[in-house]
């Protein structure tokens, strides 16, 4: 038997917000156990500072700022499709004025022009 | 050589599944039900299946073609054939099976019975205000409650909601797409005298607030109505609620 087809855009949104909060989930109990390291155990904080500085981590890093972002606009957007009782063309406006707010925003703060 | 379509129907109890292929003549506008009843009338009179209206409007033919549940009566083959590599030429490839979610009681027929049951359960049935002597109560079409209830009336309780919701499959207490959506039209009809039973019944364990907006009922409602926002009303509804009592 054929498995269900689901793989429409808000079924893909679930899957996103989801990998995006375990992921999460798992990556913050290990940012306060290296946040906790500055008091427990500067020198090992140092070592691992040093690995941070590696191009490959900065990589990993900016796959956490996505899972950030991916989660939260993830969350935003759950609340106004469930709080906002709106028709379906504000909310489709609505989201292209957040994402054009947000990438000018990120513009100017990442100073990519 | 006249096109052949090569059909795979899911058969069998709930115990003993199994799946029997087919040769079907391919024909223009051949729905899927045409198929099916093929199937029936020349090649295997025991083929169970359910359908009466042909027209869209009974809501009894609902079936799973190509992993997607359908209104069969209403599908065209040609709209959801897999033409495989050689882009259909064979007449192509059609996958039936039963309604998911649903127990099977044989072949393509599921029992609908939990579905039902479930419309009971979501409070989804009139509650009366009124006894026959009374006046019929004015309804005004253009007023707002009545427009919201009004865009999800046209259910013809096929189930395709039911069996393509991700929600249902996971947790067997969740009451549904279409049960949620009724219970949403009645709480917006002022002739409806159990807004707060159906706000009890919707808001516990198994009610709107297990939905994960996935949308998979809006995206398949054959129909065109929207069970997801009707589900997103309740839980607006059930929130004020709480809020309100403080």
């Amino acid at each position: 038997m054929k498995t269900l087809a689901r793989s429409h855009p808000l079924w893909l949104a679930h899957v996103l917000h989801r990998l995006s909060g375990l992921a999460l989930a798992l990556f913050l109990p290990v940012h306060f156990w290296v946040l906790g390291l500055a008091l427990t155990d500067p020198a090992m904080l140092d070592g691992f500072l040093a690995f941070a500085a590696h191009p490959l981590v900065k990589l990993a890093e900016f796959g956490l700022v996505f899972l950030l972002a991916v989660h939260a606009f993830g969350g935003l957007r759950l609340l106004a499709l469930e709080f906002l009782p709106w028709r379906a063309p504000h909310k489709t406006a609505a989201a292209l004025a957040l994402a054009g707010s947000f990438g000018v925003a990120m513009t100017f703060l990442l100073q990519v022009i | 050589m006249a096109a052949v379509l090569q059909v795979t129907v899911h058969r069998g109890t709930a115990g003993a599944r199994r799946a029997e292929r087919f040769e079907v003549p391919s024909e223009a506008n051949q729905t899927v039900l045409d198929v099916v009843s093929w199937i029936q009338q020349n090649a295997d009179p025991t083929l169970s299946y359910r359908f009466a209206c042909r027209v869209g409007m009974c809501g009894s033919c609902a079936m799973m073609v190509n992993g997607v549940p359908r209104w069969t009566c209403r599908t065209h083959v040609q709209k959801v054939v897999d033409r495989g590599r050689n882009g259909g030429r064979d007449g192509g490839r059609i996958e039936i099976g039963p309604l998911a979610n649903l127990p099977v009681i044989k072949d393509l027929a599921v029992d609908m019975a939990p579905f039902f049951d479930k419309w009971v359960a979501a409070g989804a049935h009139h509650h009366p205000t009124a006894t026959r002597a009374d006046a019929p109560s004015p309804v005004r079409p253009d007023s707002a409650a009545r427009e919201v209830a009004n865009a999800g009336i046209e259910c013809i309780n096929c189930a395709v909601c039911y069996a393509a919701c991700d929600t249902v499959a996971h947790n067997p207490d969740y009451l549904g797409p279409a049960a949620l959506q009724r219970a949403w039209t009645l709480l917006n009809d002022d002739r409806d005298g159990g807004h707060e039973a159906i706000l009890d019944a919707v808001s516990g364990f198994g009610g709107c607030h297990n939905c994960h907006s996935i949308g998979s009922c809006t995206l398949r409602c054959p129909n065109e109505l929207d069970p997801m926002t009707a589900i997103a009303g309740l839980k607006r509804a059930s929130a004020r609620r709480v809020w309100r009592r403080g």
